[in-house]
């Protein structure tokens, strides 16, 4: 090892290392280098006094400032609910029929509601509601399963069909593939095609699944197919078919029932949100008064 | 004031060892230590329970598959995320997660609320087809799950595997595990499952009844999602003080 010696034209010493000829300067960090990493070091132990940082013992530690993400959270929220406290106590204090007379809170509800269907209704129904054929319900029309009335829209909205909800709406079509014997569902589709077809109107009564439908079906799905709301059984006398209107869509329902379900909503949205979400659907273009 | 050398230090190789091992080891202190007092920083909660055996071979397929890869498990403490998909995820409801799928990118949205918010019905048809009820979706088709029947056997390995990194999985549970599979995805004599795990979700969730495939766990594992805690009963104020 050469012994160090001063660089002619820096004049730092060098550290008495060579390379080919090449000699390594002992050239000292810049100051400001030095100083940004000493505030650095600062910064850091002013950070661990003011906000939270490491687990205690009982604990994290808190930090002198006790700032935290939900604290932030809640101050985030009580701000947007300020602005909305308003809006949202019209909506709770008007009777549910009477919150589309008021053009103000119409509009308010259901450009709010338009948002919420999109995050937890479109999934199923679709965006627009206009449902998905052979799975769920299209909203935009006055064929109702189970009410169309705000107050039942509300209900439904609240706590679903068919879930663990204890105020869920309960019905269960039974299978008939062991009640009816094989012509018997197959006459019984053909008569519940032709209560939806006008040209069938005078012929239709002396069809053989006339009786068969009068004497199992009549009961929840009404005498003319008409349907039954306290049931949530579907019209069979129009043309809207939520699982298909083949002959063999309608024997595969009659002999293994499908039963849509819908969750509740009452755990996961408020009260004011669920009216908003009941007034945009039910002026969607179905909605009865 | 005499200039430091560090000459010295670099001639001398214990020296430089020395100096070097008790930097690194302030370094380590700082950061391993608090570890050990890590337990104390978890709010508990009532309500969060083991994985049930079904739920947690759901969980194995979504594990498998890479959903976490394209959907996160992480509600941050923002408004719009609490807004859309409710209370932020807390520390206690992945205790039992192992490993934790907190995800770190969204390609789909997120699913650490997503029990409950839709039908089992709609699980089954967006993981056949996800453009069959939303068209914008860029998610691949899980079909072959309703063709691929459960591989069951090992479920007493899984659960006591956990169990070694500190699930809390009683005998009587890593004992009845086939048992309780069989009663979650049929809905019979459920009474030992729910008491077992409580609010466990019963049922055929893939929409075949006579058989139990990949998709009834999967189903039954998102549908627990985000559903265990009682959020009526949690008290969130920062622990520290």
């Amino acid at each position: 090892m050469a012994s160090p010696e001063r660089d002619p034209v820096t004049g730092y010493k060098t550290t008495g290392h060579e390379w080919d000829g090449i000699k390594e300067l002992t050239t000292p960090i810049p100051h400001w280098w030095v100083s940004v990493f000493l505030a650095t070091v600062g910064i850091a132990i002013v950070y661990l006094y003011l906000m939270p940082s490491f687990a205690g013992v009982k604990g994290f530690l808190p930090g002198a400032l006790e700032w935290s993400s939900s604290k932030q959270l809640a101050e985030d929220q009580a701000v947007a609910a300020a602005a909305q406290a308003g809006w949202r106590k019209r909506i709770l204090e008007t009777p549910l029929a009477e919150i589309e007379a008021d053009p103000d809170l119409r509009r308010f509800a259901v450009t709010g509601g338009r948002a919420l269907f999109n995050e937890n209704c479109a999934p199923c129904h679709g965006v627009g509601a206009g449902g998905q054929q052979g799975q769920f319900p299209a909203l935009i029309d006055d064929d109702w399963l189970w009410g169309g009335k705000i107050e039942d829209i509300h209900q439904t909205i609240s706590h679903g069909i068919r879930n663990e909800d204890d105020d869920s709406r309960q019905s269960t079509m039974p299978s008939f593939a062991d009640i009816l014997a094989p012509e018997q569902i197959d006459q019984v589709a053909d008569y519940v095609r032709a209560l939806s077809d006008p040209s069938q109107e005078a012929t239709r009564t002396a069809m053989p699944g006339a009786k068969v439908f009068t004497d199992n079906c009549a009961s929840c799905h009404g005498d003319h197919g008409q349907g039954g709301r306290e049931f949530g059984a579907p019209t069979l006398n129009d043309a809207i078919w939520l699982y298909g209107g083949s002959k063999q869509a309608i024997i595969s329902q009659v002999t293994h029932p499908r039963m849509g379900v819908m969750p509740t909503f009452a755990a996961r949205l408020d009260e004011a949100t669920i009216r908003m979400l009941a007034t945009y659907v039910h002026t969607l273009g179905g909605g009865e008064r | 004031m005499p200039r430091f050398n560090h000459a010295p230090i670099e001639r001398s190789a214990f020296l430089l060892f020395l100096l070097t091992f008790i930097v690194i080891s302030i370094g380590g202190l700082v950061e391993i230590v608090p570890l050990f007092k890590i337990e104390s920083t978890v709010t508990p909660v009532k309500g969060v329970r083991p994985y049930t055996p079904l739920e947690q071979l759901g969980r194995n397929i979504y594990t498998r598959e890479g959903c976490y890869v394209c959907h996160s498990q992480m509600v941050r403490p923002f408004r719009d995320e609490v807004d859309r998909y409710g209370h932020y995820s807390i520390a206690a409801e992945s205790m039992y997660d192992h490993p934790f799928l907190w995800g770190s990118k969204r390609t789909g949205p997120d699913l650490a609320r997503v029990g409950g918010k839709y039908s089992n019905a709609w699980h089954v048809a967006h993981l056949e087809d996800p453009r069959s009820v939303v068209p914008v979706s860029i998610m691949p088709s899980y079909a072959f799950l309703m063709d691929k029947d459960l591989v069951t056997e090992d479920i007493r390995d899984h659960l006591q595997a956990l169990r070694g990194v500190g699930v809390p999985y009683t005998d009587e549970m890593i004992r009845n595990a086939a048992a309780d599979i069989e009663a979650q995805a049929t809905g019979e004599s459920t009474d030992a499952l729910l008491a077992r795990y409580p609010k466990a979700k019963i049922g055929d969730f893939d929409g075949q009844p006579n058989r139990l495939t990949e998709m009834d766990a999967l189903i039954a594992y998102l549908q627990v999602l985000g559903t265990m805690v009682d959020f009526t009963d949690i008290r969130l104020e920062t622990p520290g003080k």
